[in-house]
């Protein structure tokens, strides 16, 4: 069994195992089971990164073995510049989601556990899929664990946020089908994503593809203005299923844009390029305004992510090294900055049960430690230079500079608005004098809680302080991926 | 001409009907309330059956009989092998469900299941109108029985009323439209109304009107818009374990007479005859999705369900001729036989659910009652789930690579109308989505109503595990079934 293979099993064998264990009076085993199988899990995606050869646009660590011949489809997989980071974020962000639920988790630990488990081994999957249906298995199957984990452990209005966020993207994903369905037909039979990357494609067709593509990555990004699931999710979703969401799964579309419509279609990207660049700069902007005004905690950090996944989005479509780069960047470091604003906000919602912010007030008087943590990330999200939320948006507001000023211009502002939202919120919650009982009730986070913190507080700030080892890894494959982009398929 | 391989051909039919004479005489004699001996023998003889269909299907058989009366082909032998294990599994499933209901006083429901059966080899193995018109109302009058098998319940009597005289109608008018094509060519075989049709001295316009009929009557007995009327009403008045053996196994030989004479007996026609299945497909999905979301009943839900289900198998089956090109054909009917088989395998898990939670004196049919299935027992809700999400077509499970095939014959037409139909298709899916969903939304996010244990004979849990199991394992390596149905068509496409 390849490294992949193992990276993408490891974690679904000890889901399944967990599922397996019954109810819940083994819970303590269970917990120890899922904190071991993550560890597990992480510690076998390591070797990808150190065995990843620098210098070559090439898919690394190919496993390729026929699946379904009657399609002929086949188990392949590989993970190149672009992919590989998901990989090794998907496993670390798992292994902070177990150790986030640890105690909260009182009800059927053994579900959740082996939900979040098997849900990062399909997500691993779906970075590491180089075959069309392989890669909408995964993409698709992770909506299962998802919507049980959204419905089971989720708010008080959880039902609709589990229908909302299985039918929304699902109506997406049905389109990604037909149009995979199409390229398949279109090639003679071949469902390889790297045969599809040099298929001839006329105007009309690259077009329909894009679109299709469109449906399903814009509503997984999710990109204005198909995002108003993402705050309902959120809001609902348990700590846990909210930090994975934002860490992971809206990179799962994308992380679409990179691998399917851009070396796919990529006459009708560039063509499109404008509207893309439109919906981003409207996120980043309209989003970042609607972030401002949010009372609900997560709420507003829904909204942040979308007007963060904006800066991805218009990375990618200025066709630029610095701006794919810089997109791709800021994809990983939001997933460690969104992963620890949730948990934050997780932190604070377990002891007060509230995620408005007009509960708060003060709590710095009463958890000095936790308001330390909550303020570097706080500041990694508004882009504090030195943090990981810096690197990627400044490549990309260069890159849109580059482009067009007023374009950069635009993404610029978002700066501000970011520091606005991000440190109004950060002010009203943890400054000031003692609001209320509950705040003075606090106590400051357990040892558990400063180890998932300082584990995130210390990638966010490698990630900021030396941004080499991320950059390094993705620059054959960007420089590729945009030689590729640049040729034209029409013929 | 009758001659040693005629009689290698109908053995596990003569098998069949000589045992289910036996059991019906033997039964007499059974005291065990359980009616044990009678269930036994019943299995051992569908094990037996079922073990001579996998083995002519597997020796790649491919004999006529009785004057090319009946033909043994691969697809046949398949789908009567899928049929005797779909059986098996009902009747498991069944057992303990009918003897809390009094239907066990006799041993009717086995001998009529087996007769059924017989129906339906007989439907699957007919190469001619006539016999396979016989088969039919074989299995059909063996339904209408078992329906009424509680004679004390007048839901079950009402349905059975309905089924009977609706299920009549539609016999009439496949009789009538066989009868018309009879009529025209002059001839009841199979291959020779297709060369009769091909050789182009026939009027279009009469063939046209005998078709009408017979693709009526078969669109009747699929249960697909606007035939569907009895489906609901019967799905929800049978008896849980009838339901199944009506819902289940009988859809196989339904696709098998589609093949039988749609493909074999009037390949010529199928300009004419896949826009009207188009038509009915259309219908299906719309019907079949949006009536499924208002009910309440679990039974009616799925009876819906399948409808819609059928409006799937009939995309298959109307894209096999492409602008009278049929070389993509063997693959569009393979994609169809997939959906049934993989479709039978996820309702018989889903009724055996349905039957698990019901009780003595409990019908569990509202959909409320499934309400915190998994507080009450983890693994029969991850079942029910795993078959939610596969009839929903969510990946892995093998419901999605049914509906993936089928979508794939659709598109590999080429033709913007039937990318237009896929569109369709799959947006109707996601409506299907809705309501599966509501299930396991009920059985997961919900606090149970029912706290009553959930007993069940050893036997059932197995069986329950396994079928649980196989949805979900053939999602993960379904490449096995599907070359297995693309070859069975291909080589009756070829013979």
């Amino acid at each position: 069994m390849g490294l992949l293979s193992l990276a993408i099993w490891t974690p679904v064998f000890f889901g399944v195992t967990l599922l397996a264990l019954g109810r819940d009076e083994h819970a303590r085993a269970v917990r120890w089971i899922a904190l071991i199988g993550a560890l597990i899990s992480l510690m076998v995606t390591v070797p990808i990164y150190t065995g990843f050869q620098l210098g070559t646009a090439d898919m690394q660590f190919v496993e390729s073995s026929p699946w379904i011949e009657r399609f002929n489809v086949s188990y392949h997989l590989g993970v190149d510049g672009i992919s590989m980071w998901f990989v090794l974020l998907t496993a670390f962000i798992n292994l902070i989601v177990v150790i986030a639920g640890w105690e909260v988790i009182t009800k059927r630990v053994n579900q959740y556990m082996g939900a979040f488990l098997i849900l990062s081994g399909l997500m691993i999957g779906v970075f590491c899929a180089l075959d069309g249906l392989l890669f909408y298995v995964f993409f698709e199957a992770t909506l299962i664990p998802m919507y049980l984990i959204i419905g089971i452990w989720g708010g008080p209005n959880r039902i609709y946020a589990a229908f909302k966020f299985f039918l929304y993207t699902l109506l997406g994903s049905l389109l990604l089908l037909i149009a995979l369905i199409f390229l398949y037909t279109k090639s003679g039979g071949s469902f390889d994503i790297e045969t599809w990357h040099t298929l001839p494609l006329d105007g009309t067709t690259q077009t329909l593809i894009f679109f299709a593509f469109l449906a399903a990555f814009a509503v997984k990004v999710p990109m204005w203005p198909v995002h108003t699931w993402l705050p309902d999710v959120h809001v609902e979703a348990p700590t846990g299923g909210s930090a994975v969401l934002a860490a992971i799964m809206l990179k799962l579309g994308a992380y679409g844009f990179l691998r399917f419509s851009m070396p796919i279609a990529p006459d009708a990207a560039r063509e499109w390029a404008w509207l893309m660049i439109a919906l981003s700069l409207i996120a980043v902007i309209y989003v970042g305004l609607v972030a401002i005004v949010q009372r609900d905690m997560k709420k507003l950090v829904a909204y942040s992510s979308v007007a963060h996944m904006g800066f991805v989005t218009l990375g990618f479509f200025v066709f630029s090294d610095l701006g794919v780069s810089g997109g791709i960047v800021q994809m990983i470091a939001h997933g460690f900055v969104s992963g620890a604003m949730f948990l934050v906000i997780g932190v604070l919602y377990d002891r007060v049960h509230s995620r408005e912010i007009s509960s708060y007030g003060g709590v710095v008087n009463t958890m000095p430690k936790f308001t330390a943590f909550a303020l570097l990330f706080a500041m990694a999200n508004a882009g504090l230079p030195g943090t990981a939320g810096f690197v990627g948006e400044w490549m990309v507001i260069l890159a849109a500079v580059k482009a067009n000023f007023w374009i950069g211009l635009g993404a610029a502002s978002a700066l501000i608005f970011g520091a606005a939202y991000t440190l109004w919120m950060f002010k009203r919650v943890y400054l000031g004098p003692i609001a209320n009982d509950d705040v003075k009730g606090l106590k400051d986070i357990n040892a558990r809680e400063f180890l998932m913190l300082a584990l995130l507080a210390i990638a966010v700030l490698a990630m900021g302080l030396y941004p080499k080892p991320f950059t390094d890894v993705m620059d054959s494959s960007v420089a590729e991926l945009l030689r590729h982009v640049a040729l034209s398929k029409l013929n | 001409m009758i001659d040693n391989y005629s009689w290698i051909t109908v053995l596990p039919e003569i098998i069949l009907l000589t045992m289910a004479c036996v059991i019906a005489l033997v039964d007499l004699y059974v005291k065990s309330p359980n009616r044990t001996a009678t269930y036994v023998l019943t299995m051992l003889t569908l094990v037996l059956v079922a073990f001579m269909q996998a083995e002519y299907a597997i020796s790649g058989l491919n004999q006529y009989g009785f004057s090319k009366m009946v033909v043994s082909d691969q697809m046949g032998n398949w789908l009567k092998c899928f049929a005797t294990i779909a059986v098996m599994v009902t009747l498991v499933y069944g057992r303990p469900y009918a003897g809390h209901r009094e239907m066990m006083r006799g041993g009717e429901l086995f001998v009529l299941a087996m007769f059924g059966l017989l129906g339906m080899f007989v439907m699957i193995g007919g190469n001619n109108f006539l016999v396979i018109y016989m088969g039919l109302e074989l299995l059909t009058l063996s339904s209408y029985a078992l329906v009424a098998l509680r004679r004390d319940n007048t839901q079950a009597i009402e349905a059975a009323m309905k089924y009977f005289v609706l299920g009549a109608m539609a016999s009439g008018f496949l009789l009538y439209g066989l009868s018309m094509m009879y009529g025209a060519t002059g001839t009841l075989d199979v291959n020779e109304v297709a060369q009769a049709i091909a050789s182009g001295r026939i009027h279009h316009q009469v063939l046209v009107f005998g078709l009408v009929f017979v693709v009526a009557g078969l669109a009747f007995k699929l249960g697909v818009v606007p035939f569907h009327m009895w489906i609901p009403d019967v799905y929800q008045g049978a008896p849980t374990a009838v339901t199944l053996l009506i819902g289940g196994a009988p859809k196989l030989a339904a696709f098998a007479i589609l093949i039988r004479l749609l493909v074999e007996g009037m390949l010529p026609l199928a300009l004419d005859w896949q826009q009207m299945l188009g038509v009915l497909a259309v219908g299906s999905l719309l019907v079949g999705n949006l009536a499924a979301i208002a009910q309440t009943n679990i039974k009616r839900m799925l009876a819906f369900s399948t409808i819609s289900q059928m409006g799937f198998v009939l995309l298959g089956m109307m894209s096999g001729v492409i602008n009278g090109n049929t070389i993509s054909s063997a693959d569009a009917y393979g994609s169809a036989m997939f959906y049934v088989v993989t479709y039978v395998l996820t309702t018989l898990a889903t009724f055996g659910i349905i039957m698990l939670l019901s009780r003595k004196g409990f019908e569990s049919e509202e959909i409320a009652d499934f309400a915190g299935l998994n507080q009450r027992s983890p693994l029969y809700a991850a079942v029910m789930a795993i078959c939610m999400f596969s009839l929903a077509g969510i990946p892995p499970m093998v419901g999605f690579y049914a509906k993936l095939s089928v979508l794939q014959a659709l598109i590999s037409s080429g033709q913007a109308s039937d990318i237009g139909l896929a569109v369709f298709a799959v947006m109707m899916s996601l409506v299907g989505a809705f309501y599966y969903l509501r299930v396991v939304k009920l059985m997961y996010f919900d606090a149970p109503v029912q706290t009553a244990a959930i007993e069940a004979p050893t036997e059932v849990r197995i069986v329950l595990s396994i079928n649980g199991a196989l949805v979900l394992l053939l999602g993960l390596a379904p490449g096995g079934l599907m070359t297995l149905c693309a070859s069975a068509l291909a080589s009756m496409m070829a013979g």
